[in-house]
């Protein structure tokens, strides 16, 4: 577990964050025809918001899980990252809609890890990704189709979302 | 000494002395591999780059073809050498042939040979960086058929705490008895019972924590796991066994002393197994056996196995 330091910020309106990037996907999919929608969420985090649109926009088919662990790229340096939950897909990826969901967006490295990790279930008809925060730093090119709320973060910032009660979005600052 | 908390794994050459932990890590990590055989792409690139040697001084089909299939599935590229019939016939030495297969930068051994110690012997002389697992060596530890066998228990029972479990037949021989003693009492068995006649059973293995049963119908009472061992019948030229026959008269395992168990018993057996000898087909075929289950436990464990030892390396993962 990283050190987590001072408070600076919580995002109180991670509810209202939720319910604006729900209307915004659903418009999207009727935009675009993409029907059937299918969506997963990136463990931990990413499926802790794809919970919460999932039943916001009371899709018909399951909610998928994605454990990245296996695909990271930073195994060589870090070695296997402690995993429990396996990933779980439980409709045909081969030709599906996607919306992938993640809670925070980074590097960009766990979107590449999980576009990977898709598509060694099969090959989809088209794939967009949703995030509840774009904290900036890329390393990748990257980007959400979806932002609930964009900041960038200083160096020695970080952002860590929780899930109590109800999920909660809060910034720090590490030593 | 039993070592505490979660130790990264380096190689992997035996159960005795890991803790708890680390043996959990593994149980969880296969978890995580379990369901792969049902996926269109059945591979994962965790491994993707590194060079897997199988490197086989006994014949063996189905531990030797799990490890290599469990390294393709983790996207190796894999070597099976089975040394048998390859340079050590013609007079090269164990470390020669060590030095050759590392000249060709290879990341990991898959060691399988016939005396005790040659895994722990290799793992001494490799470069640091490579990496050796234990396929058995003679009558020491097959620590992966262990694991796989507690991991196939778990996915029965859920838990190793309460269970009782006899390991039946040639305990004095079996490198599978051996790991599968220390595993399981890690892992927090109790009452773990060993059945088999006088001869093959090592004097004062009571020490591992078990409890010796020469009458097999009161050695299966009551448990909750039956593990069955291969009877070598190299063993037999040994006079430690009048026959076969014989042998299954007394401790083969059989419909009838099997229902001595509870009802919901399951039967293990790390194969191959001898029907007619240590075990009958309407046990082996029947509902409470987990003997083709176990097969497939053993490419996830073995892919659990291979990946927490390789990453091991640069230290403990921490979160990110």
């Amino acid at each position: 577990m990283q050190q987590e330091g001072r408070i600076i910020q919580d995002v109180v309106q991670v509810a209202g964050l939720l319910d604006q990037m729900a209307v915004e996907i659903a418009e999207r999919a009727l935009a675009c025809n993409r029907s059937p929608l299918h969506m997963i969420g990136v463990r931990t985090g990413g499926l802790w918001v794809a919970a919460a649109l999932h039943r916001r926009l009371g899709l018909a088919s399951p909610l998928g899980e994605l454990n990245i662990a296996f695909y990271r790229d930073d195994f060589s340096q870090l070695g296997l990252h402690p995993s429990v939950a396996p990933s779980n897909l439980p409709f045909d990826v081969e030709g599906a809609h996607i919306l992938l969901v993640d809670d925070i967006l980074y590097t960009g490295r766990t979107v590449k890890a999980a576009l990977n990790e898709i598509f060694d279930y099969g090959r989809p008809a088209s794939i967009i990704l949703a995030v509840l925060l774009d904290r900036g730093g890329r390393e990748l090119p990257v980007a959400a189709d979806i932002t609930g709320v964009t900041m960038t973060l200083k160096p020695g910032e970080q952002a860590k979302l929780t899930a109590a009660d109800e999920l909660s979005l809060r910034l720090f600052q590490t030593a | 000494m039993r070592e505490v908390g979660r130790q990264p794994l380096r190689h992997f050459l035996g159960v005795e002395g890991l803790s708890r932990e680390t043996l959990t890590e593994i149980l969880d990590t296969a978890e995580g591999f379990m369901a792969f055989g049902s996926r269109a792409v059945k591979k994962v690139p965790l491994l993707r780059g590194r060079t897997i040697v199988n490197l086989f001084f006994e014949p063996s089909t189905r531990t030797r073809t799990t490890f290599d299939l469990a390294a393709k599935r983790l996207s190796a590229d894999v070597l099976n050498l089975n040394v048998e019939a390859s340079s050590t016939r013609k007079g090269e030495s164990l470390l020669d042939t060590l030095w050759t297969l590392q000249a060709m930068n290879c990341d990991m051994f898959i060691v399988r040979h016939g005396l005790s110690g040659a895994a722990a012997f290799i793992a001494a002389h490799v470069a640091p960086g490579v990496r050796v697992i234990n396929a058995g060596d003679g009558r020491h530890e097959h620590p992966t058929q262990a694991m796989l066998d507690c991991a196939t228990i778990r996915r029965h029972k859920g838990r190793f705490e309460g269970l009782s479990v006899a390991i039946v037949g040639d305990i004095a021989h079996s490198r599978v008895a051996r790991s599968g003693i220390h595993a399981l009492r890690t892992l927090g068995v109790e009452d773990l019972r060993v059945v088999g006649p006088k001869t093959l059973i090592p004097v004062g293995i009571e020490e591992l924590g078990v409890s010796v049963y020469h009458v097999l119908e009161r050695g299966l009472e009551g448990v909750d796991v039956i593990c069955g061992l291969r009877l070598q019948q190299e063993r037999m030229q040994g006079a430690l066994l009048p026959s076969a026959a014989e042998y299954y008269r007394c401790y083969g395992l059989t419909p009838e002393r099997v229902a001595r168990a509870k009802p919901d018993a399951i039967v293990l057996h790390p194969g191959p197994i001898n029907r007619g000898v240590e075990i009958e087909s309407q046990v082996a075929d029947g509902p409470q056996s987990t003997i083709l289950e176990q097969v497939n436990v053993g490419i996830a464990v073995r892919m659990a196995i291979m990946s927490l030892a390789m990453g091991s390396h640069a230290g403990v993962a921490e979160d990110a």
